[in-house]
C-alpha cells in the first residue's frame, strides 16, 4: 500500500469485519460459503451477518422476519456472548500489546493511538498495524479492516471505505478533498433527523458545510454546529482515551410478546439475575446499587435502581433487590424488555454486613457459593433453584 | 379574613408548619397551609396526609375567617421581609386571592378552598402522658440514626416506642423504650416509665413526624405532651400540636437479636476512639467504609486499606484481657454509636468476628447498641 503520508498518521480505527458471524464460520468451517446470520428470537434483529449473507440485501440491525424475506437459505445462529466477548478480550489483548492507548467502542471495534511507537515497535504505526491484522487472522481467525490517520473521525471513516479486510489512509493533504463531495451522513452524530434539517438549508454534501461560517451554524445547530464546522475541515482533537475500568454489569432480555404478569415478569428476571451474578464474579466486582430497566410495549424506558447496604455479586440478592423494583411497576402495563444491572461496583473485597434480623442471608449466600462449585465442575445447567423451572399448573 | 401579624411571629410558626410541606406534590392543595383567624389568633396547618402540624400565633384579627395559601412561597416571602415589620394578609372566599401587605410590598398569592384541606381525623387518644424535653430529646437522638429507610422492610422505618420492664439487679423497674433498627445495628434506650404510660400499645413512630418533633423539642417548653390510640399519635408543645400517622406494622422481636452471652470486654476512652476511627476510616473506600478492630491484650489496632488509596493504622490503650480478636466494622456505624455516648468511656462486649457487637455507655445504662460486624 503506497501513501505519501503513510510514515505520518498515528491515529487508526480498527474494526473487526462480521464479528460475530466471522467467529461462527471460524468454529464450523462449513459455514464458510453460506450466509450466516447472528441473531435471534421471531421479534430480533441482526446482531452480525457474513459478507454473503450482505450480498442478498441482509444488514445489521435489520429486522429478523426481514432479512430471512431477502435471503431465505440463510444459516440462523442465536448469538452467544459469552464466546465472542472471549474473542474480543483475545482482541483486545494484541491491541494493547502495541499501546496502551486503546479505546474500545464496542467489543469488535476501538481506536488506537500509535504516536511514538515506532523504535519500541520497529516500524511506522501503519507496519505494527498490518502485523495486528496479520495476527488476528493467523491467531484468531477472524479479519478486521484498518483506517489510519490523523485523528479519530477521520480514521473512523477511512476505516469503512474497503471493508472487509481493507486497510485505508487518509492524510492531511487531502482530507478536505476527500471530505467535500461526501454525504453529510458520514459525519458521526449526523441522524437522519439532522440530515433533513441540513438539507433543509441546501446542506446536503461535507463541502456544503464548509461554505457556511461558524456562527450560522452554531446559531443553528448548536454544540453540532460547531462539531460540524471543525469535522468539515477535517480536524478533530478528542484524543484516544484508554478503556475505563468496567462501570456496571447488566443483562437484558427482549420479549417474543409482550408481558404484563408480574408473576411472569419475575420468572424473566431471574435468569437475568444469574447472568449478571456470573459475569460478576468473573470480574472480581461487587455492585453497591442494583438496576432495574423495563421498557413498556409503546418504547418508553424506564430504569429504578436501589442502593444495597452491603456490596454484593450474588444471583440471590441482585434478585431479591430487583424484585420489589419490579413489582412497583408491573401494575398492568405491557413490557417488551427487562433488564437488570448492577452498577456503583467495587473491585476489592468491600466486606459483608450481616443482618441482624434475617439469619438466613448468611444461608442464602452459602447455598449460591455451594451452587457455583457444583456448575464450576459440572456445568451450568447442573443445578438450578426452583424458580428457574417452568411454572406448574395448579391442579 | 384579615390579619395583622407581626413578622417574626408569622415566620417561626411558618417555619415550623412548611418543613412538613412536600416540596414536590401530585395533589395541590397539599402544597397550601391553612390559615384561620379567630378571637386574637391565626392558627396554621400543614400536612402530607400522614403528618398534621398545628400552630397558633397570636395576631391582631381584623376579620375572622379562613383560606389556604402556598406554603413555601408565604415562607419565602416572609423570610425575606425586613425586621420587625407587620404584615397584613387579607382574603375573601370569593376572589380566591389573598393579599399580603408589609410596608410598601405588595404580593398577591392563589388560594384554594379550605373545603378542600384534608382533615386529619382527631380520634380520641386513649392514652395521655407527658414527658420533658429533654427526655424526648435524648430517647430520639439516641435512636434516630439506626432508622431504617429500606422500602421494603417498612416496619423499620421508624421509632418503636412502648412499654416495658427493665431488670436492674433484682428488681424491675416500668420504663417507656425507644428501639430503631436497620438490621446493621441497633439501638435502644429508655426512660422511667412517665404516669400514665403504662398500659400504652407498642407503636411504630414514622422516621419524618420523629425528624420533625425533634425540631421542635428545641425550642420547646419543659413539658411535652404526648397521646397516643392504636393509629395516631400526638405530641402537644406549648402552641403547637403535631398529630401523625403510625406505622401499620409489627416491630421485629428485638430483645431476641440483643446478644446477652458476649464474653470479650473491651473498654476505651469514647472521644479518642471516635477520634481515631475518624481518622483512619479516611483511607478506607467511600463505598465500603470498613475499618478493621484488632484487639490483644491492652492494645486496639484500627486499620483501614484501600487498592486505591493505600493504608492506616493507629493504636489506642484499651482495658481488654480476653484472647486476641480480629474483627471489622462500617466505621461509619461505629461513628454514629459512638457520638451518642456522653460518658468518657464505652464498653464492646464482643463475641467473634461474624456475631453482632453490644456497644455501651460505661456511664449511662439506659441506653445500649448493637452493631452487625462486617466481614472483611
Amino acid at each position: 500500500m503506497r501513501h505519501p503520508e503513510l510514515d505520518d498518521l498515528a491515529i487508526a480505527h480498527v474494526d473487526c469485519d462480521a464479528f460475530y458471524a466471522s467467529v461462527e464460520k471460524r468454529d464450523n468451517p462449513k459455514l464458510a460459503d453460506k450466509p450466516v446470520i447472528v441473531g435471534g428470537g421471531r421479534r430480533g434483529v441482526v446482531a452480525a451477518c457474513c459478507y454473503v449473507a450482505r450480498l442478498y440485501g441482509v444488514r445489521s440491525a435489520m429486522p429478523m422476519f426481514k432479512a430471512l424475506e431477502f435471503c431465505p437459505d440463510a444459516v440462523v445462529i442465536p448469538p452467544d456472548m459469552r464466546k465472542y466477548a472471549a474473542v474480543g478480550r483475545q482482541v483486545r489483548g494484541m491491541m494493547t500489546a502495541l499501546t496502551p492507548l486503546v479505546e474500545p467502542i464496542s467489543i469488535d471495534e476501538a481506536f488506537l493511538d500509535l504516536s511514538g511507537t515506532e523504535r519500541l515497535l520497529g516500524g511506522s504505526p501503519a507496519r505494527s498495524l498490518v502485523r495486528l491484522v496479520r495476527r488476528l487472522e493467523q491467531e484468531l481467525g477472524i479479519t478486521a479492516s484498518i483506517g489510519l490517520s490523523y485523528n479519530k473521525f477521520l480514521a473512523k471513516i477511512a476505516s469503512d471505505l474497503d471493508k472487509p479486510r481493507g486497510f485505508r489512509a487518509i492524510g492531511r493533504a487531502e482530507a478536505e478533498s476527500f471530505l467535500a463531495p461526501q454525504p453529510v451522513s458520514l459525519i458521526w452524530g449526523v441522524g437522519k433527523a439532522l440530515e433533513r434539517r441540513l438539507e433543509i438549508e441546501g446542506i446536503e454534501t461535507i463541502g456544503d458545510i464548509r461554505e457556511r461560517d461558524e456562527h450560522w451554524l452554531v446559531s443553528r445547530f448548536g454544540a453540532m454546529g460547531r462539531r460540524l464546522h471543525r469535522f468539515a475541515r477535517g480536524q478533530d482533537d478528542r484524543r484516544v482515551e484508554p478503556d475505563e475500568a468496567t462501570k456496571s454489569v447488566s443483562a437484558e432480555t427482549t420479549f417474543n410478546r409482550d408481558l404484563t404478569d408480574a408473576e411472569e415478569l419475575a420468572r424473566r428476571l431471574w435468569p437475568l439475575c444469574e447472568t449478571v451474578a456470573r459475569r460478576m464474579k468473573a470480574g472480581g466486582h461487587h455492585g453497591h446499587s442494583v438496576v432495574l430497566k423495563l421498557k413498556t410495549a409503546d418504547f418508553h424506558l424506564l430504569t429504578r435502581s436501589r442502593r444495597l447496604d452491603t456490596a454484593t455479586q450474588l444471583a440471590e440478592e441482585i434478585y431479591r433487590a430487583a424484585l420489589p423494583l419490579l413489582e412497583k411497576e408491573a401494575d398492568g402495563r405491557a413490557f417488551r424488555l427487562i433488564g437488570v444491572g448492577c452498577t456503583d461496583l467495587d473491585d476489592g473485597a468491600p466486606g459483608r454486613l450481616g443482618d441482624l434480623l434475617d439469619a438466613e442471608r448468611d444461608r442464602r449466600a452459602r447455598v449460591e457459593h455451594a451452587m457455583d462449585a457444583i456448575r464450576a465442575r459440572q456445568g451450568e445447567a447442573a443445578i438450578v433453584k426452583g424458580r428457574s423451572l417452568p411454572p406448574t399448573k395448579p391442579r | 379574613m384579615k390579619i395583622t401579624i407581626e413578622r417574626a411571629a408569622l415566620l417561626r410558626s411558618l417555619g415550623h408548619v412548611q418543613s412538613v410541606v412536600e416540596r414536590r406534590n401530585t395533589i395541590p392543595i397539599l402544597s397550601n397551609v391553612l390559615l384561620r383567624a379567630e378571637g386574637n389568633e391565626l392558627s396554621l396547618t400543614a400536612t402530607d396526609m400522614d403528618l398534621e402540624i398545628v400552630e397558633s400565633a397570636q395576631a391582631e384579627v381584623l376579620r375572622a375567617g379562613a383560606t389556604t395559601a402556598p406554603a413555601h412561597t408565604l415562607f419565602d416571602i416572609v423570610r425575606k421581609l425586613p425586621d420587625g415589620s407587620q404584615v397584613e394578609l387579607e382574603a375573601s372566599a370569593e376572589s380566591g386571592v389573598m393579599t399580603l401587605r408589609s410596608g410598601r410590598s405588595n404580593f398577591r398569592l392563589g388560594c384554594l378552598p379550605t373545603e378542600d384541606f384534608p382533615q386529619m381525623s382527631g380520634g380520641e387518644m386513649a392514652h395521655r402522658f407527658s414527658v420533658s424535653a429533654a427526655d424526648l430529646r435524648t430517647l430520639v437522638d439516641r435512636t434516630k440514626f439506626a432508622i431504617s429507610t429500606e422500602e421494603t422492610r417498612y416496619y423499620l422505618n421508624g421509632i418503636y416506642l412502648h412499654a416495658a420492664r427493665a431488670r436492674s439487679g433484682e428488681a424491675e423497674l416500668p420504663v417507656l423504650r425507644a428501639v430503631a433498627t436497620d438490621g446493621h445495628r441497633l439501638a435502644k434506650v429508655e426512660m422511667p416509665l412517665p404516669d400514665g404510660a403504662d398500659g400504652i400499645p407498642g407503636v411504630i413512630v414514622p422516621r419524618k413526624t420523629v425528624l420533625e418533633i425533634r425540631k421542635l423539642a428545641d425550642e420547646a417548653a419543659d413539658r411535652i405532651e404526648i397521646g397516643l390510640s392504636e393509629t395516631k399519635i400526638r405530641f402537644t408543645f406549648d402552641t403547637v400540636v403535631v398529630t401523625s400517622k403510625l406505622i401499620d406494622g409489627t416491630f421485629p422481636d428485638y430483645e431476641r437479636v440483643i446478644p446477652t452471652g458476649n464474653d470479650k470486654l473491651m473498654e476505651v476512652d469514647a472521644r479518642s476512639f471516635a477520634a481515631a476511627v475518624d481518622r483512619v476510616a479516611t483511607i478506607s473506600t467511600e463505598k465500603s467504609r470498613a475499618v478493621k478492630l484488632a484487639l490483644g491484650k491492652g492494645v486496639l489496632t484500627l486499620s483501614a486499606t484501600s487498592p486505591e488509596a493505600g493504608s492506616a493504622t493507629e493504636e489506642i490503650e484499651v482495658s481488654y484481657d480476653s484472647a486476641p480478636l480480629e474483627i471489622g466494622f462500617n466505621s461509619r456505624y461505629l461513628l454514629d454509636i459512638t457520638q451518642q455516648i456522653e460518658g468518657e468511656f464505652a464498653r464492646f462486649s464482643m463475641a467473634d468476628a461474624a456475631s453482632p457487637t453490644v456497644v455501651r455507655d460505661v456511664a449511662d445504662g439506659a441506653a445500649l447498641y448493637v452493631l452487625m460486624p462486617m466481614r472483611v
